[in-house]
């Protein structure tokens, strides 16, 4: 069981995430969903502490990781893995190593360094590939793959964690349509076969519908629904998406935290 | 009635594209005055520099014919009395004429076996120096990389203590060795080490700088620490520029290990020293060739190396 609690993210005065709480009982499939900017890239990564809260507690199994540090804190990281929309893999490393290196936790610095994985380890890794159907790349580097094989070798990486949560953040905003789907049905059939509970960001309605047990409405930094797929009503919609035609970006997310403008002098031109 | 009607929309049209007019011909001004102001500083700065070191074209002029001076001592045989008046005799029989015979190759490279035996200890002071700034350099520059490490003070430590090495030249760092470890190789290799450090580490930590984070990211969510993150997600990215930068600093070790020994650090330098004092010209103008061999041999080789590690797709 996952549990946030009254979990709270200020970015600046007026900009901030939550409050959110939320119960998520092990091995559900949880999409959340929202406009860019709603707060839900940054909901996620709370929740492995890369981004630390302000204020609320995050506790999984009845245990407090909000105040984690050091190497409790990489543990608690290996235990709940994450995807990345750009899939973050090692471009110049190939797709077996970049596999591999979900075992960086457990594995000391020594054989860290000299790549030196254990036969068992090289097995698991090897195994995780073929469930994503991606053992024939292999030896292949992994920026020779195309967008839906990185997103298939990042999934497999986090199997490598032996994960108790995956944390999905917008795993399909960068595939096309039958990628997506591809990736979608692996984190679902993950999801269903060894009950890795997944908390995955979608940008779709459609997508969290067809594969998530349950949904996190968000918008404007707060929870404006949480519920089954069929409880969500047009309403609901519409108070998550928004009418269409208005403002498009709200000031909230750590990718739309305002910057400001660098003014340029005429001289550096 | 015309006249009287400029309030119409296409009159108010007019008057915002000349105000529009207006303030583009007044940026132009405004950058024109900037660039004014730039061009009077450098032109400032140059006259200063150029006073300042007494620097004069007529000078120069004045000064060439001295070069040629030594040309003609080169080529002063004893046939031509020790004057440089007489044109040098040029054959063949001459040139590979034996030991004795003023103007050959044998009688011009007499001492190769020194010389050659010093090239080599230059060269692989080099080479050390080249391998000891090239680790000490990539230990510090991930230290004094703004992204990989959080605590500005420590970033803020690493560049100042690269700076210093970079900022004395190796010539002196020698001075300073040759007086702990007494005229020898490792005086030198120790100083052009040290400035090597300083200034590869300024390179690899800019490089450090420029990597996608990304892999980053992917290696802190695994739960990797610092080190193993920068083991996989940094070096794999960073490795080619060190070492094509290695190989060029290699370069210029090479060229620095060659008058290291001016002061006593080891090296061919020495030698160098040794000839122009006792006005051997013969003996100059063959440590020098010998040099700028060694020196157009070294770059070859490493702009080859450098060249495939830029092109190929290298694992590490």
């Amino acid at each position: 069981m996952l549990i946030l609690d009254d979990v709270i993210r200020k970015f600046s005065p007026d900009v901030s995430i939550g409050t959110v709480s939320l119960e998520v009982p092990s091995g559900q499939m949880v999409g959340v969903i929202g406009r860019s900017g709603a707060g839900k890239s940054t909901l996620l990564r709370m929740i492995n502490r890369m981004v630390d809260p302000t204020s609320g507690r995050i506790l999984f199994e009845g245990k407090d990781v909000t105040g984690l540090k050091g190497a409790d804190l990489r543990a608690w990281r290996r235990r709940c893995a994450m995807i990345f929309q750009q899939f973050n893999l090692i471009d110049r490393l190939d797709v077996i190593t970049n596999v591999l290196t979900g075992r960086l936790n457990e594995v000391s610095l020594g054989r860290a360094i000299f790549k030196a994985f254990s036969p068992p380890e090289r097995a698991l890794a090897i195994r995780a590939l073929d469930r994503l159907g991606m053992t024939k790349a292999a030896l292949q580097k992994a920026d020779t793959l195309s967008g839906g094989q990185q997103q298939r070798v990042a999934i497999a990486r986090a199997l490598m964690q032996e994960p108790e949560i995956i944390l999905a953040d917008e795993p399909i905003a960068s595939l096309d349509p039958h990628n997506a789907k591809v990736v979608m049905d692996a984190l679902r059939q993950i999801n269903r076969q060894d009950g890795i509970t997944v908390f995955c960001n979608l940008h779709t309605l459609a997508t969290a519908k067809n594969y998530c047990d349950r949904i996190v409405g968000m918008a404007k930094g707060k929870v404006v629904f949480d519920g089954r797929p069929d409880e969500l009503s047009d309403v609901m919609v519409h108070r998550i998406y928004g009418p269409e035609g208005l403002e498009t970006n709200h000031p909230f997310g750590p990718d739309s935290v305002p910057v400001p403008q660098k003014t340029v002098h005429p001289a550096t031109v | 009635m015309v006249m009287t009607l400029p309030r119409t929309g296409a009159g108010r049209e007019a008057d915002s594209l000349s105000l529009l007019m207006a303030r583009i011909e007044e940026h132009r001004r405004a950058k024109r005055r900037i660039t004014t102001v730039y061009i009077a500083i450098f032109a400032f700065l140059f006259v200063c520099s150029v006073w300042l070191t007494d620097f004069s074209l007529p000078d120069l002029v004045a000064g060439f014919p001295a070069l040629g001076l030594y040309i003609t001592k080169l080529f002063t045989t004893a046939l031509a009395g020790g004057s440089s008046e007489r044109i040098p005799i040029v054959s063949l029989s001459h040139f590979f004429g034996d030991a004795d015979t003023k103007q050959s190759l044998a009688y011009w490279f007499f001492n190769l076996n020194t010389f050659v035996s010093l090239i080599v200890e230059t060269l692989l002071m080099a080479v050390l120096a080249t391998l000891m700034g090239f680790t000490i350099a990539f230990a510090f520059s991930f230290f004094a990389s703004r992204n990989l490490v959080d605590n500005p003070f420590i970033v803020w430590i690493a560049r100042r203590l690269m700076e210093v090495l970079r900022s004395i030249p190796d010539l002196v760092f020698a001075l300073f060795f040759v007086f702990c470890y007494g005229i020898g190789p490792i005086a030198g290799i120790l100083a052009m080490g040290l400035h090597t450090a300083g200034a590869l580490g300024k390179l690899f930590s800019e490089l450090n700088e420029n990597i996608s984070m990304r892999p980053v990211e992917g290696m802190r969510a695994v739960g990797a620490d610092w080190p193993k993150t920068l083991r996989y997600a940094v070096v794999p990215q960073v490795l080619p520029g060190f070492i094509s930068y290695a190989l060029l600093r290699f370069e210029i070790n090479i060229r620095s290990s060659a008058i290291i020994g001016v002061v006593g650090a080891g090296g061919i330098g020495a030698e160098i020293k040794k000839v122009i004092n006792f006005n051997q010209y013969e003996d100059v103008s063959a440590v020098i060739i010998l040099v700028v061999a060694l020196v157009m041999l070294i770059d070859v080789i490493s702009g080859q190396i450098r060249h495939r590690f830029i092109t190929t797709q290298l694992q590490h």
